[in-house]
């Protein structure tokens, strides 16, 4: 290992450890004090009494509706972005006793937060994984949890975002179970699935919309189903006119109810995936105005701008030409995304709605959904458009130079 | 919808041609390069137009970038620290860049100070990938928002001007 490299990890082991005291310290410092949490249960009973936190939850076998409840104390579930949606969800796989949750997120906890659920006013100033720990370890101390303080989409941070996923889990070391990305930026979902492409990790993407009134949840199975880089983001349409809806001074909305609506979404379709148990949609929009529940699938795009999505999806193809054909996939109701090619020409810097429409691709979308934006199918320049930089003799230093220079 | 001066001055800027972000090695100098040009020529338009309102420096590497914009408002000029990281997955995802100064307080902000952008940013950005650069994010993103926050800012008492900053040149 390269001295630069060992150093960086090194730090970064401190700042996990400086977290951890920090975590232990806290957690023996507040009002609560720690002895008042319960101890370990060290397996999961379905016995039926006061004490035991897990009676209802074991009921589902009895039910029929899981065959193997205590499964869930071998998974491990990455969640990314610890405010509105990623903090219920921490929430909900805690109160279903997972075996071990990885939280990411670099924001502090406010009271500009307090309209949403899971974070108190104490806590105002801590950071939101710290805050997050302590709030968990008291609701279910059978969760192993870790918590990393950073900004994943930049350079310093995005090695060890990696290898947390690579070999954070708690049964084999390998990778996690699970990842739930519950962020409220672009940067981040791409960073989150990049990654996830890189690896071929299962992850589902959340959403809520920042006029507080829609959202959605997509599961991501990379080489299988859409990955996010795939096509533009998918909306879910509300009746709002885009160029209506007063955006003048806020940046977003929220409400404490879509936010947990979709994060119990979120949750209840990991359960399902990491259980086995219904049918795990691959997008599932919510659209709060007209109570409507758009689903659909998502085929990977054979154009993918991410180069591992496309090695992904040859691997793919690859097993899927390996398998026995027995099992005959069963009709799907749901509308297939397309990605037709198109040979428009495409304007530089289109920027009216008009142009977007009559010039590029529209791809079929179940009805209430829509794309963010569209792309243009090819990205070249028009000939005569705005000029690219020539290249140059001068070295970047020199150019550095220059502009400190101005 | 983006403005007619906006749209002129965006027309300005030289577009990239190297699509590469700082995991990609001598492709990452390379498009460097190719920032420095374009931010180069834009602030040198800029100047010629009598419009001078920026200047952004990085780091080795590129990574980090900080520097100050300014805003003239009644001939007084108000002068604030940029500053941004480049994302692992730049170009394909835009700056974010941040005036930590006036962090809570305008809603018009992310955590840590980050512009809020329009709707049409990011559209824009993703259709122009990897042609757009610095200077874009700046001109698109970062001009039209003190344009409309800094006069708000001021006029509700938040933003008040610094006598030192009134003897600095604009133009220096
Ligand atoms: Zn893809």
């Amino acid at each position: 290992m390269e001295s630069p490299e060992l150093i960086k990890n090194l730090q970064a082991r401190v700042k996990e450890l400086e977290n951890e005291l920090k975590c232990l310290k806290s957690s023996n410092s507040a009002a609560k004090p720690a002895a008042e949490r319960r101890g370990k249960i060290a397996e999961m009973s379905s016995e039926v009494v006061d004490s035991n936190p897990y009676s209802r939850l074991m009921a589902l076998k009895r039910m029929g509706i899981v065959d193997n409840y205590e499964r869930i104390r071998d998974f491990t579930v990455a969640i990314v972005g610890i405010g509105g949606v990623g903090s219920v969800t921490a929430e909900m796989l805690t109160r279903c006793g997972i075996g071990k949750l990885i939280l990411f997120d670099y924001d502090k906890v406010e009271l500009a937060n307090m309209n949403r659920l899971f974070f108190q006013p104490h806590q105002a100033g801590m950071s939101k994984v710290d805050a997050a720990v302590n709030t968990l370890q008291d609701i279910n101390p059978d969760v192993c949890i870790e918590a990393h303080n950073y900004n994943i989409t930049t350079m310093a941070n995005f090695d060890h975002f990696k290898n947390c996923l690579k070999n954070g889990n708690l049964k084999t070391d390998g990778q996690v179970d699970l990842v739930l990305c519950c962020v409220d930026n672009f940067e981040a979902r791409m960073t989150v699935n990049i990654v996830c492409n890189e690896i071929c990790q299962t992850w589902f993407e959340s959403g809520v919309s920042e006029n507080a009134v829609s959202g959605h949840i997509q599961l991501v199975k990379p080489g299988e189903t859409a990955c996010f880089a795939c096509a533009p983001p998918l909306v879910v349409a509300t009746q709002i006119d885009e160029k209506t809806l007063k955006r003048e001074g806020v940046c977003a909305a929220s409400l404490p109810t879509t936010m947990g609506i979709v994060a119990g979404f979120l949750v209840q379709s990991a359960l399902k995936y990491l259980l086995g148990f219904g049918k795990v949609s691959a997008y599932l929009g919510y659209n709060a105005l007209e109570d409507f529940f758009p689903t659909m699938a998502l085929q990977p795009n054979p154009q993918c701008d991410d180069r591992y999505c496309l090695e992904q999806q040859a691997s793919y193809q690859k097993r899927l030409s390996e398998m026995p054909p027995e099992p005959v996939k069963e009709a799907k109701e749901e509308e297939q995304i397309t990605h037709e090619e198109n040979d428009w020409d495409i304007q530089l810097v289109a920027d009216d709605a008009a142009s977007e429409e009559t010039a590029e691709v529209t791809p079929t979308l179940a009805p209430g959904l829509r794309q963010a934006y569209t792309l243009p199918a090819e990205r070249t320049v028009c000939a005569g458009a705005e000029e690219s930089v020539e290249t140059t003799e001068q070295s970047l230093d020199e150019l550095m130079a220059q502009m400190k220079g101005l | 919808m983006v403005d007619a001066s906006t749209k002129k001055a965006l027309a300005q800027i030289t577009l990239l041609k190297t699509k590469a972000g700082p995991r990609d090695g001598e492709l990452w100098v390379q498009r460097l390069k190719e920032e420095y040009q374009s931010l180069i020529k834009y602030v040198q338009n800029n100047k010629e137009a009598d419009n001078d309102w920026f200047r952004l420096e990085s780091n080795k590497d590129g990574t980090r970038w900080f520097g100050k914009c300014w805003y003239i408002h009644d001939l007084l000029k108000y002068e604030f620290d940029v500053e941004f990281d480049i994302p692992v997955l730049y170009p394909t995802t835009a700056p974010e860049i941040a005036i930590p100064e006036l962090d809570g307080k305008t809603a018009k902000m992310y955590r840590g100070g980050k512009i809020c952008l329009t709707d049409h940013f990011k559209p824009l950005w993703a259709r122009n990938v990897p042609r757009f650069g610095i200077a874009h994010a700046m001109a698109l993103g970062l001009g039209p928002w003190l344009a409309v926050e800094i006069p708000d800012l001021i006029s509700r008492g938040i933003v008040t001007h610094k006598e030192k900053d009134s003897g600095g040149d604009a133009s220096k």
